[in-house]
């Protein structure tokens, strides 16, 4: 028993160890470095305006996000408890694309369907005789909030969805009885019972719009700022690093704050039993009034979820060029040229990112954070899977780095490890510890059910037949967790390749991950900058796909993300 | 009176229904009795106009309600599962369909309050549902399905989800509660005992088709057909063929029935022996035709003893208020008045 003990303390001790380190240090960095200056300058460092302005703007456009992402998501929900139609699970299929997409991949997609090269404006121009774009949508309030309902709907359709195929109907027949016109039944019992649900959705949806950075930078461009590209741009631009750590505080407080509610709201006081009928709900559209809400309902997500994606990739094969000096000539055709000439090595100007040494780094970036995540997620749900003092007072300490955002870990990160030994040698290792950081949550909530899952009379019916522990642990552990290892494999994998936030802070000229050069390549003027940013997008977006799709495949029934 | 002409309704493109014609009248406890799937619930579900039939008519008092909505029928029912507002405390719960009614708020006080003490519940207006035990429940759901004065008060399976000692127990409140309440009721049910101990009158459904109709009493001793006997466990149904009106063949021997059936002769049927109708031993010479059988087991059952015996090629069981060997002779007979030939289904 006594060596079973130790044995936890050093369970602990590594997740422990890595965390203080890599995460509560670099946050601690963050704090210093604000009240030192605020030591040596006063609070004079900055203006009021300076928060104020990005804070509220981040309000107000999370705010309106969200009531878009719920005007779409939660008839969306409805349509998918309540009717049985033709294609019903492709299209909840498809919902759930935008979770696995990369934010460069989404705000380039979108860059392609209404930015100034974009489709919408080809067409116009082309129809219209224009020589000049006629919309100008990017770099504006519409473009972000597009975005995000993009992103979020799916959370709506998923979790509103799911309490609405679960909660009892007899409730509502009930109440009908009881006197109540269908409108009286839902306002006094379905909406009551729904509404945790919906309020759950609706401030997760709130947490990720408040926190979106990527979108933000790509598609709202420089007067739209955040609170994260704020930090971004403080930090990266301006080079202030105080501001840059006192905005980090400010957004830390708020999301930590949202994180809380949401928790509060989603667990309703009068249990979950009353959304758990296993009772069929759905059924076929009767009425013509049923009918035309499922088509119109239809029509719309297959729009607002496929026209990006078809956007992007069509885009990404056509070329649309001026020719030199000739304004309004366009010289047009299929080409292969924006994705042969990502293979192609030019060096020569300073501001030339290299594409295949992005690539490279991406892809050794992935395999190590895959790593580092995956072990030290084994570790770390190991640890929590023991029940016990130790395990509840030491978790929310685990599992706080849930709500840190990759834009104030990559800050963190810069101000504490930005010298050698960190950023010495051919691959800086921060960058995949980062990415580690943003994934370790994910793999510990894939990997924890399956520990839990195994009954612990396989594991002493094993070391009563004589095996070692670490036996027990490589005859019955290792096997049945195998499936949760290659999902978390996959998952860390994918979301290193498509992190952009912390990459933003820490990849420099010289070693760009895929979506920073991504972000430097349409930020460029050019028609070829422009094309291999969407040849690399495609790519991230195949490989992001190929991704979940193992994922799906692998993944236990059952597992549910939040 | 609540009266359903012809009611027809498909499920999933299968009938389930098929042409349910029956009346409740005033004061009348009516039991809609049948296995599970026989449909039973969906009819309670269109009587309250939850579903709409496929064709036929719903009356009440002579107007058809078959296109009402639901809330303007004025009809109580309780659900299987209670179906009690999980966001609502109890009096809340039971207060709901008075407040739906728009009754003024002192009246719905005065009626809570009164619905609380008839069910012996009055500390208990303040709890959540969800912390009421089964039986709490069920008593909070009738309550709340009577408050509102509803003209007919409809039971899907109230008892069903309750272990049996509750049951038993429970049966007889409720049976003294439906009475008292002197409004027509249909008490659905799969239950016979529940049935038996409650009904003025059964409703036997099967397979989308009442099957049987009458008193209790009625069809216990006279079964329509062999689903009605073997439904509810009235005995030993051995196939036989009617040989006159009077007279049926077994293979193991020729029976006299105590009355003419009205079967055609020579037409294949299933005679019913009830197993606490078998005279044995001494009694059994006395018979004329009686049988010899080989005891293959006996159960102590508490009143009696029931044994298997083989007769030829045929197990029957019958009831015996003495212990028997297994594997010992004994005779058996059942006097003509007890027997009966059922039509096949």
């Amino acid at each position: 028993m006594k060596r079973s003990r130790s044995l936890i303390w050093i369970l602990w001790l590594i997740p422990l160890i890595f965390l203080l380190f890599f995460f509560y240090q670099p946050l601690l960095a963050i704090f210093r470095q604000v009240f030192s200056e605020r030591f040596n300058q006063g609070w004079q460092f900055f203006s009021w305006g300076q928060i104020t302005k990005p804070l509220l703007f981040t309000f107000w456009q999370a705010f309106l996000s969200m009531l878009l992402t719920l005007l779409i998501g939660l008839p969306a929900a409805y349509l998918f408890a309540r009717f049985e139609f033709p294609g019903r699970k492709s299209l909840h299929t498809l919902s759930l694309l935008p979770f696995i997409l990369p934010t460069v991949v989404v705000a380039t997609a979108f860059n392609t369907l209404i930015g100034p090269r974009g489709w919408l404006n080809l067409i116009l121009m082309d129809l219209l005789n224009l020589s000049n774009p006629p919309l100008s949508l990017l770099n504006s309030l519409p473009a972000i909030l597009l975005a995000h309902v993009f992103y979020n709907t799916s959370i709506v359709i998923r979790m509103v969805g799911n309490s609405l195929s679960r909660l009892n109907p007899h409730y509502d027949e009930a109440a009908r009885v009881l006197n109540a016109k269908p409108w009286q039944a839902f306002r006094e019992v379905s909406l009551p019972l729904l509404m945790p649900s919906i309020l759950g959705a609706s401030l997760l949806v709130f947490l990720f719009d408040f926190t979106s950075f990527g979108v933000v930078l790509m598609l709202g461009g420089p007067q739209f700022a955040t609170l994260e590209v704020e930090i971004y741009t403080q930090a990266m631009s301006r080079f202030n690093l105080p501001m840059a750590g006192l905005l980090s505080m400010i957004q830390l407080a708020i999301t930590l704050l949202i994180t809380l509610a949401q928790s509060r709201v989603k667990n309703p006081r009068f249990g979950k039993a009353a959304l758990s009928s296993e009772q069929k709900t759905r059924q076929r559209p009767v009425s013509t009034r049923q009918k035309i809400f499922v088509v119109l309902m239809c029509l719309l997500l297959v729009v607002l979820f496929i026209s990006p994606i078809l956007s992007l990739v069509s885009r990404s094969l056509v070329t649309f060029e001026a020719a030199r000096g000739e304004r309004g000539e366009f010289e047009t055709g299929l080409t292969t040229r924006y994705y042969t000439e990502l293979f192609q090595n030019r060096t020569g100007s300073i501001f030339y990112s290299n594409p295949l040494a992005a690539i490279r780094n991406s892809l050794v970036y992935s395999i190590l954070t895959m790593i580092i995540a995956t072990s030290m997620g084994l570790i770390t749900a190991y640890a929590l899977s023991r029940s016990g003092k130790l395990t509840r007072l030491l978790e929310p300490f685990l599992m706080l780095p849930l709500g840190a955002s990759a834009v104030i870990l990559g800050l963190g990160f810069l101000i504490t490890f930005n010298r050698p030994p960190w950023t010495s040698g051919p691959f800086p290792i921060l960058i995949p510890i980062a990415h580690s950081l943003i994934a370790l949550p994910f793999v510990v909530h894939t990997i924890l059910p399956a520990i839990q899952g195994i009954p612990n009379s396989l594991r002493e019916a094993a070391s009563v037949m004589g095996a070692k522990p670490w036996k027990v642990l490589r005859e019955i552990d290792l096997p049945i967790l195998l499936r949760a290892v290659i999902v978390s494999l996959a998952f860390s994998f994918t979301i290193s390749l498509g992190e952009f936030g912390a990459s933003s802070l820490l990849a420099n000229a010289r070693t760009p991950t895929i979506p920073v050069a991504i972000f430097r390549y349409i930020s460029q003027p050019g028609a070829l900058n422009y094309g291999q940013a969407l040849a690399m997008s495609t790519l991230l977006l195949l490989t992001s796909a190929a991704g979940s799709l193992l994922i799906e495949k692998i993944r236990l029934p059952g597992e549910e993300l939040f | 009176m609540l009266s359903v002409e012809n009611i027809y309704k498909d499920y999933d493109g299968k009938p389930l229904l098929k042409g349910i014609t029956f009346e409740v009248h005033e004061g009348e406890l009516v039991c809609l009795l049948g296995s599970s799937g026989s449909g039973k619930s969906t009819m309670l579900r269109i009587i309250a106009g939850l579903e709409e039939p496929k064709s036929g008519r719903v009356f009440w008092n002579g107007e058809d309600y078959t296109q009402k909505p639901t809330h303007e029928r004025g009809f109580g029912l309780m659900f299987q599962d209670y179906a009690l507002f999980p966001h609502r405390t109890v009096a809340e719960n039971i207060a709901f369909g008075l407040r739906m009614a728009g009754r003024p708020k002192i009246e719905i006080q005065t009626l809570v309050k009164k619905a609380l003490a008839s069910i012996r519940m009055e500390e208990f207006a303040d709890r959540a549902v969800t912390e009421l035990s089964g039986g709490e429940q069920q008593r909070v759901a009738l309550a709340r399905a009577l408050a509102p004065d509803p003209h007919l008060l409809m039971l899907d399976e109230p008892l069903g989800a309750l272990d049996h000692n509750l049951r038993t127990e429970l049966l007889k409140d409720l049976r003294k509660r439906l009475h008292d309440s002197q409004k027509p009721v249909i008490y659905v049910t799969h239950d016979q005992e529940e049935a038996f101990a409650l009904a003025d009158r059964l409703l036997l459904l099967h397979e989308g088709l009442l099957v049987q109709e009458g008193a209790p009493e009625t069809v216990f001793n006279q079964p329509a057909n062999t689903w009605v006997a073997s439904f509810l466990g009235l005995g030993n149904l051995v196939p036989a063929k009617l040989v006159t009106s009077k007279f049926v063949e077994t293979n193991f021997g020729r029976f006299e029935l105590g009355t003419s059936s009205e079967l055609e002769i020579g037409s294949d049927c299933m005679l019913l022996l009830r197993p606490e109708d078998a005279l044995l031993g001494e009694k059994a010479i006395l018979t004329p035709g009686y049988l010899r059988a080989v005891v293959r087991d006996s159960v102590f059952q508490g009143e009696y003893y029931r044994l298997d015996v083989i007769v030829g090629q045929t197990i029957l069981q019958v009831h015996s208020p003495n212990p028997v060997e297994i594997g010992e002779t004994i005779s058996i007979a059942w006097p003509a008045s007890t027997l009966q030939c059922l039509l096949v289904v």
